[in-house]
């Protein structure tokens, strides 16, 4: 949804009068924070925003935001949110979810969601583990991981939300870290301006349950050489001084340094979000390392407020019934005096 | 109509039966809806075949359409046929255990070789093997003589031999004294862009209209003289029909847009169908990737402010059940309708029971009460679709409207309603000068709290599954609370019964038997009634259409009679409802659980015994 208004709020307009309940340190605070401080900017109404939520640690963020909220049941809320835009397609409607909430019990909703392209803002919190249940494995926890339901380690493959979203035809899917929040408010912003179902996955620590599962990509120490953060129209660069890059190699991404084997900036892949192919979006979402972040995809076409707006204005051009009154008297009828 | 003088006859009961190909279902709404032009009351059923693509010519794939018409009220398809015709032999072995003895079969002999009476499974031939020798039997040959009027048409094989249901049809309306205007006319429509198509049509029709005078199929041409209605303009309508027409009539009365989230299910379906053509009468008809997402979408809606509508039958319901629970904690206004089929499972898709009350009264976690409500017959679900809405709307609450198969496949004239004939809808909403609006406050007479819609400036709220505080919505774990609220969910039901009609009793008004039905049997029940008074039975029928909460006067009515039967569909759903509800009084109960609907004569022996005594 473009929005160009900049409505004079803070982002203290935003908070609730409801005590934040998270584990201290969890990362759904500074999540929190950053869409609080997106929000003015986006330039929506506070009340034209509704956030909705299904179960889990993330999806009691309704309450902590002061505007239009839903917490519903688990799995659900990709339908619930789409009820909600299409009885009323002018509001700004965002989802919050979990890897449980949004890739086992609501994997269905999720996909079809992303298939039909309805105007969606969908932040999905990846913590790779289920938080309120209190340390079960989910469908992103590492192939291995031991947990409290997988005391011998799991032994299911996980799913890559990126591959998932992109698979499912996303046309918009970003990655960023909670450590990150510069970059969280950049990639919330985009997803809100971008009409379509927009997914942003979030790599979220939960310090209870699985503490230090992005440290590998996180630390301060890693950071520049584990990230790639990635920009529309920009060369694919990283490293501290940004002396890497990535190049296509065949049919696969490779990190190259710049000045080795003859590597020069002319080598490394320019990052289009917007292409509708979605091959290298693909390659991006699926890189390891360096893990990419930024938008990876944010290809634009219709959405389906938009075909169903159309389809509304063709059936009211070419129907016989011109009101509900016209329908009921239509066929064939007979009088009874 | 030659100069045989015409019979008149009080109703009729004609069943068409041919293989899934033969037009069977085209020629019984034909047969239909000339008759309902001629003024006579109808009731139709479809009887489709059990598998979609069964092969030719056998039992699996036989495809019928029952037709009751009749000069007095009419309000079943009827218990069995007056008249069968049989396209093939197949369409005879399925149909025959049915007609009663002395009736009129017609068959098309063309199909009644061999091979034809192997496949569908006879062991000797029917024609000599003496099962029709009680009937009435008119062997025509149907196929060969539409052959022979279409020669020299330049027709192709195929859509010769396809005219053949015409010529059946024509015969039939030979029999009854119809007109052949309204057919004619109807595939002029039908065939518009195919002229020889056209003529093949109409002459089979004739032909067989000839032939049946030629032969003198019956001794006489009978008759079924205008039934005696309430003036106004009428047409046919089905079920699932008047369902959709009774949402879309009930959103435009609220000044609301309708959204639907619906996943296809058997026998529900049409309903979605119908709504899908209309979405520029603000209706959203929203195919979801499931049952579950079908309600979900729909409460998003209802809080974002439509009239928010699911359509399922028993297995998409038991998937509704938590995010039902979620409306129903929620306390939004929603309308859940429930083509109730046999069960339980698949069970049986095609046919028609009474068996999810219990699942709409009890089906979901913790204490979770909603309005139930049915409708009684294909007309009766316009109204009930209407009202279900009014009352979602008015009370903020989730309404559960149950159908069945019977009802929702079946016909009957509908006295067309225009919008400004119905009842005022108020959506029970916040109003603009309200101050300090809390979202969990209450109407005090209705306990309806005051619904806000996001887009609303400095009403901005959050809502959920939670268990919530009584006045402002916040999530509260408070016992007293949650207590408070379970009672205030289930007294704001119970209030309901303020604003309903009360029970009505047709036949006696008190004595000696009541037989208490509900939604989709009320044509048989009526019917049985009413043969019972006639013949000096003095019954009395009480028939719910408003289950949760019962009417008002309810006790007061068991109260004047001694003995209390519950008719149903079901092993006994609503009589243990009513044992918890008015403990007070004794119930016997009849059951019939076969997929099929009551027959009149099964209840009017019931009803007989039970005054016996026996
Ligand atoms: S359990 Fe984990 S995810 Fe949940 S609130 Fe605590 S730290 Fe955050």
């Amino acid at each position: 949804m473009e929005k160009t208004e900049t409505l004079e709020y803070t982002y203290k307009d935003f908070a609730s009068d409801q005590e934040v309940r998270w584990c201290p340190g969890c990362g759904d605070y500074a999540i929190l924070k950053s869409v609080q401080k997106v929000m003015p900017e986006v330039g929506i109404r506070k009340e034209d925003v509704v956030f909705v939520s299904g179960i889990g640690c993330s999806s009691r963020f309704p309450y902590y935001m002061d505007t239009y909220g839903f917490h519903s049941i688990h799995g659900r809320a990709p339908a619930l949110a789409t009820g909600v835009k299409l009885a009323n397609p002018s509001l700004s409607v965002w989802q919050i979810t979990g890897d449980g909430d949004a890739l086992a019990i609501g994997g269905n909703h999720f996909i079809h969601a992303i298939r039909r392209n309805v105007d969606l803002n969908i932040l999905l919190f990846n913590n790779r583990i289920y938080g309120l249940t209190k340390g079960q494995f989910s469908p992103t926890t590492d192939l291995g991981q031991k947990t409290k339901s997988s005391p011998q380690g799991t032994i299911d493959n996980p799913f890559n939300p990126g591959e998932l979203v992109i698979g499912a035809s996303g046309h918009f899917f970003a990655r960023v870290a909670d450590t990150n929040p510069k970059l969280m408010q950049a990639v919330f912003k985009e997803a809100a301006k971008h009409s379509g179902t927009s997914i942003v996955e979030i790599m979220q620590n939960c310090v209870i349950f699985n503490d230090k599962v992005y440290a590998n990509y996180t630390a301060k120490e890693n950071r520049a050489d584990h990230i790639i953060t990635i920009e529309h129209g920009k060369p694919m660069l990283f490293g501290a001084n940004n002396e890497k890059g990535l190049v296509l190699r065949g049919f696969k991404l490779e990190a190259v340094t710049l000045g080795e084997n003859g590597i020069t900036e002319e080598d490394i892949l320019v990052h289009d979000a917007y292409e509708e192919d979605n091959t290298v979006h693909m390659m991006l979402a699926k890189l390891k390392m360096p893990i990419v972040n930024g938008v990876i995809r944010a290809y634009k076409d219709d959405t389906f407020e938009m075909r169903l707006k159309k389809q509304v204005e063709e059936i009211e051009r070419t129907s016989k019934f011109k009101s509900v009154n016209d329908l009921f008297t239509s066929g064939e009828t007979w009088e009874i005096k | 109509m030659g100069t045989t003088a015409v019979q008149e006859l009080d109703k009729v009961v004609i069943k068409f039966a041919g293989d899934s190909g033969d037009g069977m279902q085209l020629t019984g709404t034909q047969f239909t809806g000339t008759s309902a032009l001629l003024g006579n009351d109808i009731a139709t059923f479809p009887d489709y075949p059990a598998e979609i693509r069964a092969p030719q010519g056998t039992v699996a794939g036989v495809s019928g359409f029952q037709v009751h018409i009749g000069q007095t009220h009419i309000y079943t398809p009827g218990d069995q046929p007056d008249v069968l015709v049989a396209m093939n032999a197949a369409a005879l072995k399925a149909n025959i255990s049915e007609v009663p003895r002395g009736k009129t079969i017609i068959i098309d002999i063309d199909n009644f070789k061999r091979k034809d009476w192997e496949k569908a499974g006879f062991a000797e031939d029917p024609l000599e093997s003496g099962v029709l020798k009680d009937y009435h039997v008119i062997e025509a040959p149907i196929t060969s003589l539409t052959r022979k009027a279409l020669e020299g048409l330049g027709l192709d094989n195929k859509s010769i031999t396809r005219s053949k249901n015409m010529f059946a049809l024509g015969m039939v309306y030979w029999m009854f004294s119809r007109p052949l205007d309204y057919t004619e006319r109807f595939l002029k429509d039908k065939f518009a862009k195919k002229e020889l198509i056209y003529e093949g049509n109409v002459k089979a029709l004739k032909a067989g209209y000839n032939y049946a005078e030629t032969i003198e199929a019956l001794s006489s041409a009978s008759t079924i003289l205008p039934a005696d209605m309430a003036p106004g303009l009428y047409k046919n309508i089905m079920g699932n029909e008047a369902t959709a027409w009774g949402f879309l009539a009930a959103a435009e009365k609220a000044g609301k847009e309708l959204f639907l989230g619906s996943y296809p299910i058997t026998p529900a379906s049409e309903i979605l169908h119908e709504i899908s053509k209309h979405k520029h009468f603000g209706a959203k008809a929203f195919q979801a990737e499931d049952e579950i997402a079908g309600i979900t979408s729909a409460i998003g809606a209802a809080f974002a402010g439509d009239l928010a509508i699911t359509t399922t039958s028993g297995p998409g319901l038991a998937l509704k059940g938590e995010a039902l629970g979620l409306a129903v904690m929620t306390e939004l206004p929603l309308v859940v309708v429930d083509v109730q089929r046999g069960g339980p499972s698949t069970g049986l898709p095609t046919k028609t029971e009474q068996s999810d009350l219990m699942q709409a009264l009890y089906g979901r976690n913790g204490e979770s009460p909603v309005i139930v409500v049915a409708a009684k017959s294909p007309a009766h679900c316009f109204d009930m679709a209407f009202m279900a809405s009014k009352l979602a709307l008015e009370h903020v609450t989730p309404v559960v409207l149950l159908t069945d198969g019977y009802v929702a496949n079946g016909s009957q004239p509908w006295r067309i309603k225009q919008v400004e004939d119905l009842d005022d809808i108020v959506p029970h909403e916040a109003s603009k000068n309200m101050m300090n609006w809390q979202p969990y406050e209450r109407d005090t007479a209705s306990l309806a709290r005051y619904m806000v819609y996001p887009g609303m400036a400095g009403y901005e709220h959050r809502i959920g599954g939670l268990e919530k505080d009584h006045i402002t919505g916040n999530i509260s774990y408070d016992p007293r609370n949650h207590e408070e609220m379970v009672r205030i969910r289930e007294e704001k039901v119970q209030r309901v019964a303020n604003y309903i009609p009360d029970l009505e009793v047709q036949g006696e008004e008190s004595g000696e038997l009541l037989v208490v039905g509900w939604g989709g049997t009320y044509g048989s029940l009526t019917t049985a009634i009413n043969q019972c008074q006639a013949q000096g039975r003095p019954v009395g029928h009480a028939h719910f259409s408003f289950i949760k909460p019962l009417p008002k006067n309810t006790a007061e009515v068991f109260g004047r009679f001694k003995k209390i039967v519950v008719c149903e569909l079901n092993n006994g759903q609503l009589v243990n409802y009513l044992r918890g509800e008015l403990p007070q009084f004794d119930y016997l109960q009849y059951n019939k659980i076969q997929g099929l609907p009551f027959r009149v004569a099964e209840l009017t022996e019931k009803i007989a015994d039970i005054l016996a005594g026996k």
